[in-house]
């Protein structure tokens, strides 16, 4: 089945399960990630090809997902509560998805900080597991 | 019997679209006393006014209902129909049936369902109607004006002019506002004290304006034409009348801890002080809280050098009661505080600075005289950064979700003016987009760029970052390259986004006026009532009602005058007739409705009255000043032989509707 | 259950004053946030213009759910009138208790006049509310109806 572009934005968009259409556009995500300047694609970009259905390519070769921290900085001061990390979330499990197994393996979860957001612990795991 | 007329409006394709007009208009036919029932497209014009006018005559009806938009938009406009043909206004009755059927609705059958709903409601109402007739309340030819900014002394020049008397009412020591703190204004860059305290003078030397500086609204009473109002003239410390304004006591004061309000803290002031040079009145006032004679009573340095012996320690608040016709709100604005943005920097860098703080840096009259300087350093900046939309469009809940409308403009006019005073100075604006609509604003911006080479980065600034030496670190974005930006600026200029001033909802639920969810003052229609308050003879000038610039904002006042001059211009009043009335009949006289009126209308008389089973009594009993009611019906429900009832929403009226509705 | 619960279409009568309320309404009405057609208003001029016996006789004559709006709590238009509706609703609300309406047929909401997209949100879920509660038959007369 061949899935077409704006299928696979569709598809992005539900699992990030932020609203993209809020987005003014005004880059306070891209400014605000700590390591915007080891990304290849910065994340606002993620927000924009959602949004008008762009090119959904450029965010699945996108290097980004990988170096992003999951910090929440972008979302934490975007100004319409739109949230780009949970974009890279999506892309990131597009991949892991694709690759047919995911080696996550609960046991290991007891060592980890209880503080620290849900999202961040299944986002280390899908980075190390890649 | 009765003969009522049905008229339902298509509102060209606003109902039509959504609602089977021809439907609703046949269902009304088989409903007993209605003898005509008619739909046209669009009632409110004057051909379907005639065709009103017409069915009056040819049907000899005695009651019309009007379905149609909200009462609320025409009302007024059918009422007058009707009484020119000679029908009483107040058998007129509305069935909503766009904003509360046809907008909200999407299926055509049910939202023509509800229409006939809601029009038969307004006929069972409408059976009910009686003949009201409007009383006539006198004007007081007087109006106060709240707040000195720009927008107040414009209305206050404006109805001054007319010949009526006006008084200002301003909280802060001068008068002036927002507008004396500007160095330049756009788009003409012309100095903003240079058009201002002109009108300054001009609002203190009209015999018709009286100014009211340090005082606050204590209480408001009454109604349109007639407001009671007190003013609390705050102790100045300091004797108006017999001070010259020398200023020595500003100067020799030993108490100057306090951050100057008016040069935004940029420098300070002593606790005696007067705000800025051009002040009027031009009389200094104590800060009591800063003051080292009234916090440790040793000290007492102004009252020794005044030339005049013009300082008071002892004077008092004052109130002032003062009785007016008309109200006008020009309240004006303030900036956001910035505590939700921590991540830009603001008040951990001196050299972080707000807006309103460059007006100061780089006004002639302000703490540096002019010269653009980092204010931690005290050296001329290299390069400077400005952050549009700080706190607007903000939904997040740290700012505000309106766009603030004024920062764009001000913006190019920073940039512009840094760059013509500091070629060598850079000057970089981030932004999300560039909002100059109006007369000859967005050329003003282009000129920043082509003409000043001004640098204007589409993106956002994430946070700024300072070492320990001060030094700046501005994180941004530069979206149309896809690019990261880390850039060292000397001084960064954050454009705030502007809100209420801080007592708007006070004033507001004082006045009665309604606000909106972000304090601005809501307009009695959006369109084409902007200058109103719904509360009738209430208006409104300025950023109190929404974002404005100045032009817009001194358009605005002499709006809400000539609103203030037509009602002033009047001798009498029409009053609402809407008011409570007593059934003296069964009256028991137990005056809990006296106990329950805000307003004090009614009052236990003693008199002659003819009982139910016909003899005559004298008793005390419930009698209603119609020209004090205002209707609001709350003794009809307190009232336990039910012999209070309101006019024109009487107890059967009422239960007609719920009747119709179940 | 009377009726079957998806055909079921409650009647619903809002009282909404004049100066916060009903506009409010119309507000929701120019900003097109629809609500069900269910909800019939009812103009006063001030919530506290509302006799309790007017809701008592919406449920007489088979209204499923009554709702009264004014302005929020100090911000009435004639100062304190909305004061007045809290403690007399509040009274009737353990009366209809008392006569075993169920409470949540009956709710008093603030919303102003620029809150139509609060009024159209309070307006749909009441709609969902009464429509779970189902028909109202405590204090149904049907002498009432011809």
């Amino acid at each position: 089945m061949v899935i077409n572009n704006k299928e696979r934005a569709e598809m992005l968009r539900q699992l990030a399960g932020t609203n993209v259409s809020l987005c003014i556009q005004c880059g306070r995500c891209s400014a605000n990630c700590p390591v915007a300047w080891k990304m290849d694609v910065l994340p606002h970009r993620f927000v924009y090809e959602l949004l008008n259905g762009g090119n959904v390519d450029v965010l699945l070769e996108a290097k980004s997902p990988w170096k992003c921290l999951s910090c929440f900085s972008c979302a934490e001061r975007c100004p319409k509560g739109v949230s780009p990390a949970a974009i890279m979330e999506a892309v990131r499990l597009t991949h892991i998805r694709a690759q047919g197994n995911n080696k996550l393996n609960p046991a290991d979860l007891e060592n980890y900080d209880d503080k620290m957001p849900q999202q961040a612990i299944v986002a280390a795991f899908r980075k190390f597991n890649k | 019997m009765q003969k009522i007329g049905v008229f339902v409006c298509w509102c060209g394709s606003n109902i039509a679209g959504t609602v089977d007009v021809a439907a609703v208009v046949e269902a009304v036919k088989k409903i007993p006393d209605v003898a005509y029932a008619v739909d046209y497209k669009y009632m409110c014009s004057e051909e379907g006014q005639k065709i009103i006018k017409d069915a009056v005559e040819e049907y000899g009806l005695d009651r019309i209902v009007v379905c149609s938009c909200s009462p609320r938009m025409h009302e007024a406009t059918f009422r007058k129909c009707a009484e020119s043909i000679g029908i009483n206004p107040y058998m007129v009755e509305i069935a909503n049936i766009r904003e509360q059927c046809s907008w909200v609705l999407k299926d055509v059958k049910v939202a023509t369902e509800k229409a006939i709903q809601l029009a038969k409601a307004a006929i069972a109402k409408v059976r009910f109607n009686n003949p009201l007739h409007p009383g006539q309340s006198q004007v007081v030819k007087r109006a106060l004006v709240i707040g000195g900014g720009i927008a107040g002394i414009q209305t206050a020049l404006d109805i001054a002019d007319a010949g009526y008397k006006v008084d200002i009412l301003e909280k802060e020591p001068t008068i002036g506002g927002k507008m004396a703190q500007i160095d330049k204004t756009f788009p003409t860059l012309d100095c903003s004290a240079c058009i201002l305290t002109p009108k300054m003078v001009d609002a203190a030397c009209h015999e018709n304006i009286t100014i009211h500086t340090y005082s606050d609204l204590e209480a408001v009473s009454g109604y349109v034409g007639n407001f009671d109002v007190t003013i609390r003239k705050k102790a100045r410390s300091v004797k108006a009348d017999i001070c010259s304004g020398c200023g020595i006591c500003t100067e020799k004061c030993p108490a100057r801890k306090t951050p100057s309000e008016f040069d935004e803290g940029l420098r300070n002031r002593g606790a005696i002080y007067i705000p800025f040079a051009q002040a009027i009145p031009k009389v200094p006032v104590i800060d009591r809280e800063a003051c080292l004679k009234f916090k440790t009573g040793k000290c007492g340095v102004c009252s020794i050098v005044c030339p005049n012996g013009a300082i008071d320690y002892t004077q008092e608040d004052e109130l002032i009661t003062e009785k007016y016709g008309a109200i006008v709100l020009a309240t004006g604005f303030e900036l956001i505080d910035l505590e939700n943005y921590g991540n830009l920097g603001y008040g951990r860098s001196k050299n972080v600075i707000t807006s309103m703080q460059l007006e100061r840096l780089t006004n002639a009259a302000g703490p540096t005289e002019g010269h653009l300087v980092c204010p931690a350093s005290g050296k001329e900046p290299k390069s400077v950064v400005i952050v549009s939309c700080v706190g607007s469009r903000d939904t997040s809940g740290r700012g505000k979700t309106y766009c603030s409308k004024v920062c764009c403009m001000y913006n190019a006019k920073h940039a512009m003016y840094i760059r013509e005073k500091y070629p060598n100075v850079d000057v970089t604006v981030f932004y999300i987009d560039v909002r100059t609509p109006g007369k000859g604003f967005d050329e003003f911006q282009r000129r920043a760029v082509e003409e000043y080479g001004v640098h204007y980065v589409r993106g956002q600034v994430g946070k700024i970052m300072s070492d320990k030496e001060g030094n700046l670190t501005v994180f941004a974005s530069d979206l149309n390259s896809g690019r990261h930006l880390m850039l060292n600026p000397d001084l960064v200029v954050l454009a705030c986004a502007v809100k209420p001033a801080k007592d708007a909802r006070k004033l507001a639920s004082m006045l009665t006026a309604s606000i909106d969810t972000n304090d601005f003052y809501v307009e009695a229609h959006p369109k084409l009532r902007p200058v109103e308050s719904p509360t009738a003879g209430i208006f409104l000038s300025g950023m109190c009602q929404g974002p404005k610039d100045i032009p817009e904002t001194v358009s605005q006042a002499g709006a809400a005058a000539a609103k203030v001059i037509g009602l002033l211009a009047k001798d009498k009043l029409m009053t609402n007739p809407c008011t409570a009335k007593c059934n003296e009949q069964i009256c028991s006289g137990c005056l809990t409705c006296t106990n329950v009126c805000p307003y004090g209308a009614i009052s236990g008389v003693e008199k002659e009255v003819v009982t139910l089973n016909g003899t005559r009594e004298k008793r005390v009993v419930a009698v209603v000043n119609e020209a004090l009611c205002q209707g609001c019906g709350a003794c009809t429900v307190a009232c336990p032989s039910a012999s209070m009832d309101l006019q024109g929403f009487t107890n059967k009226q009422i239960l007609a509707e719920v009747d119709a509705l179940c | 259950m009377l009726k079957d619960a998806a055909k079921f279409e409650p009647k619903i009568v809002a009282f909404c004053c004049n100066w916060c309320s009903y506009a409010g309404a119309d507000g929701a009405g120019t900003a097109r946030k629809n609500y069900p057609a269910n909800v019939k208003i009812i103009k006063v001029p001030c919530s506290c213009r509302v006799n309790p016996m007017f809701i008592l006789r919406a449920f007489q004559r088979g209204a499923d759910g009554v709702i009264l709006c004014g302005c929020h709590p100090g911000d009435c238009h004639y100062s304190t009138g909305n004061y007045y509706t809290r403690r007399r609703m509040a009274l009737l609300m353990s009366m209809l208790n008392f006569m075993g309406v169920a409470e949540d047929r009956f709710r008093v909401e603030w919303v102003s006049a620029a809150e139509g997209a609060k009024f159209a949100e309070v307006m749909n879920d009441f709609v969902v509310q009464i429509t779970a509660l189902g028909e109202n038959v405590k204090l149904r007369d049907l002498r009432c109806k011809k």
